[in-house]
């Protein structure tokens, strides 16, 4: 039986945490993540859990602990934002090249310079290559949803790898939703024993992680572990989803689709903002404007193949990013448009680059997102593919 | 040489000792010599070596094991020799 709270991410998050109960925990504060893991260190110290709490000097020592207890044989999680993340960087690299099954909220907050604690999506965006699998969520309910739900795509035997589920910093991670929770045996059950492979205190079956790899063999692994992320997690993405759905009654896909079918214009947006861009569609679906929305909840694999067969038919196509490659598109722009060249026909695309450092994405920004591709759709005419908004110029 | 397919995803290597098959003798430029009629057998090289290149065999010191000796010099530095006279000398490779 399900119940039905008044939470904030963090607090959703945090009690998944305390109902999976990992083996292993290591972490350090930094805003907006500091409530998620106090809430857990609570649940440690008041007994409900018997995960071993490991409070470390740095974010780097939090994942370099985290691999270790991995690789001991431990069920292990972590939580992280912005900078944090920044400085587990070159752990993160070799968590996944490890195929340690490590589960991490990150709770999405720009990167300095200037310093601010806010959310945007650069810190995750710059771990994308990392090997890790990202999923992002909309909103606290999708936050406990992918919880749960990443630990069992992420120790699937067949994938064995890290998961980071993203939500937005303060948007999502500060304010008070509705959320349902799944019963603790449910989660329980659902996630079920950890299995560990190779684990290092396994004294009677003594191995080695970390080995030196020269120029002779690097090759042959990363194309393993490419194979993996690449051809392996999509499918157990699904079935586990399918699990949840039978569990939950909420359903989850690699996207979600909203009245994409017979759109003509469409946005493809991440996280909180999603929903606010939903709204706006039906507001222009009343307003007889053939809108849809497609928002990534899988960036990592990124399923090229479905979100292309998703957005194919559409006219004109705005891709908003929450986080900026100086230099360059915005990172999902330049996945969707990778995902959309390999078709002749195709929508035309641009790229807004909003919200950075938690500025407000309000309906009317979405609005004027919508009536510029309603522009673009019947004259065909681009005036610029990258542009920022919700900027003063 | 193994195909990606034949690997242990995460390059966890399950079976024990596996270093002794990766030689690594060959990284060395200087040579340790060692001369027996200064050679006190103290065994100070045997413990600083920071591999395992001095062999020893019932408590005595025998031959470097050529297939791991990186050529570090610490043998040679740390040996106190007979009578001032070095039991080890580090000598160029290929001279
Ligand atoms: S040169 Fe270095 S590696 Fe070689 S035997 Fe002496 S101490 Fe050991
Ligand atoms: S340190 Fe020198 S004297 Fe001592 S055992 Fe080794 S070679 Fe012989």
């Amino acid at each position: 039986m399900a119940k039905v709270v008044a939470v904030t991410g963090n607090e959703a998050v945090a009690n998944a945490l305390r109902q999976v109960e990992p083996d292993v925990c290591a972490a350090y504060p930094i805003t907006p993540q500091t409530d998620l893991m106090q809430r857990f260190s609570a649940f440690v110290s008041d007994g409900k859990v018997k995960t071993e709490l490991i409070l470390v000097e740095s974010e780097h020592s939090a994942m370099s602990a985290c691999v270790g207890a991995a690789a001991g044989g431990g069920r292990v999680v972590t939580a992280t934002s912005s900078q944090g993340l920044a400085l587990m960087w070159e752990i993160l690299f070799i968590a996944a090249g490890m195929h340690l099954p490590i589960i991490m909220p990150v709770v999405n907050r720009a990167l300095s310079a200037p310093l601010n604690i806010h959310g945007d999506h650069s810190d995750a965006m710059g771990a994308r290559d990392s090997g890790w699998i990202q999923l992002w969520s909309e909103n606290a309910q999708e936050a406990y949803d992918n919880t749960i739900q990443a630990f069992r795509i992420g120790e699937a035997p067949e994938v064995r790898l890290p998961v980071m589920v993203c939500m937005d910093g303060f948007i999502i991670s500060h304010s008070i939703e509705r959320v349902e929770y799944l019963e603790d045996e449910e989660v329980k059950k659902f996630v079920g024993e950890y299995r560990p492979v190779n684990p290092l205190l396994d004294v009677e079956h003594p191995v080695s992680y970390g080995p030196l790899i020269l120029p002779d063999l690097y090759m042959e692994y990363k194309r393993l572990q490419h194979e993996i992320i690449w051809n392996r997690v999509k499918p157990v993405v699904l079935q586990v989803a399918e699990e949840f759905y039978k569990l939950s009654g909420r359903r989850y896909g690699l996207f979600e689709a909203y009245r994409l079918d017979d759109a003509e214009i469409a946005m493809v947006i991440l996280n909180s903002a999603a929903g606010t861009a939903k709204d706006v569609v039906d507001d222009m679906r009343n307003r007889g404007i053939r809108a849809g929305l497609l928002k990534p909840r899988l960036f990592r694999p990124f399923p090229y193949e479905e979100v292309s067969q998703a957005l194919r038919h559409l006219k004109a196509v705005a891709v908003l990013d929450r986080a900026d490659s100086f230099g360059a598109y915005g990172p999902l722009f330049t996945e969707i448009a990778s995902s959309l060249y390999p078709y002749k026909d195709r929508p035309v695309l641009i790229n807004k680059i909003y919200g950075l450092g938690g500025r407000d994405f309000m309906p009317e920004d979405a609005e004027k997102v919508f009536l510029e591709l309603q522009d673009i759709a019947t004259t065909g005419k681009v005036k610029s593919i990258k542009q920022y908004i919700t900027v003063r110029e | 040489m193994k195909t990606w397919k034949e690997l242990t995803p995460g390059c966890v290597v399950t079976e024990p000792g596996g270093s002794t098959k990766f030689k690594t003798g060959s990284w060395r430029t200087f040579r340790p010599r060692w001369i027996p009629e200064n050679c006190i057998q103290c065994l100070f090289c045997w413990i600083y070596c920071p591999d395992m290149a001095i062999k020893v065999k019932d408590g005595k010191r025998e031959e470097f094991d050529y297939d791991f000796c990186k050529g570090c010099g610490i043998c040679a530095r740390e040996c106190p020799g007979k009578k001032g006279q070095k039991a080890i000398v580090m000598e160029e490779e290929g001279k």
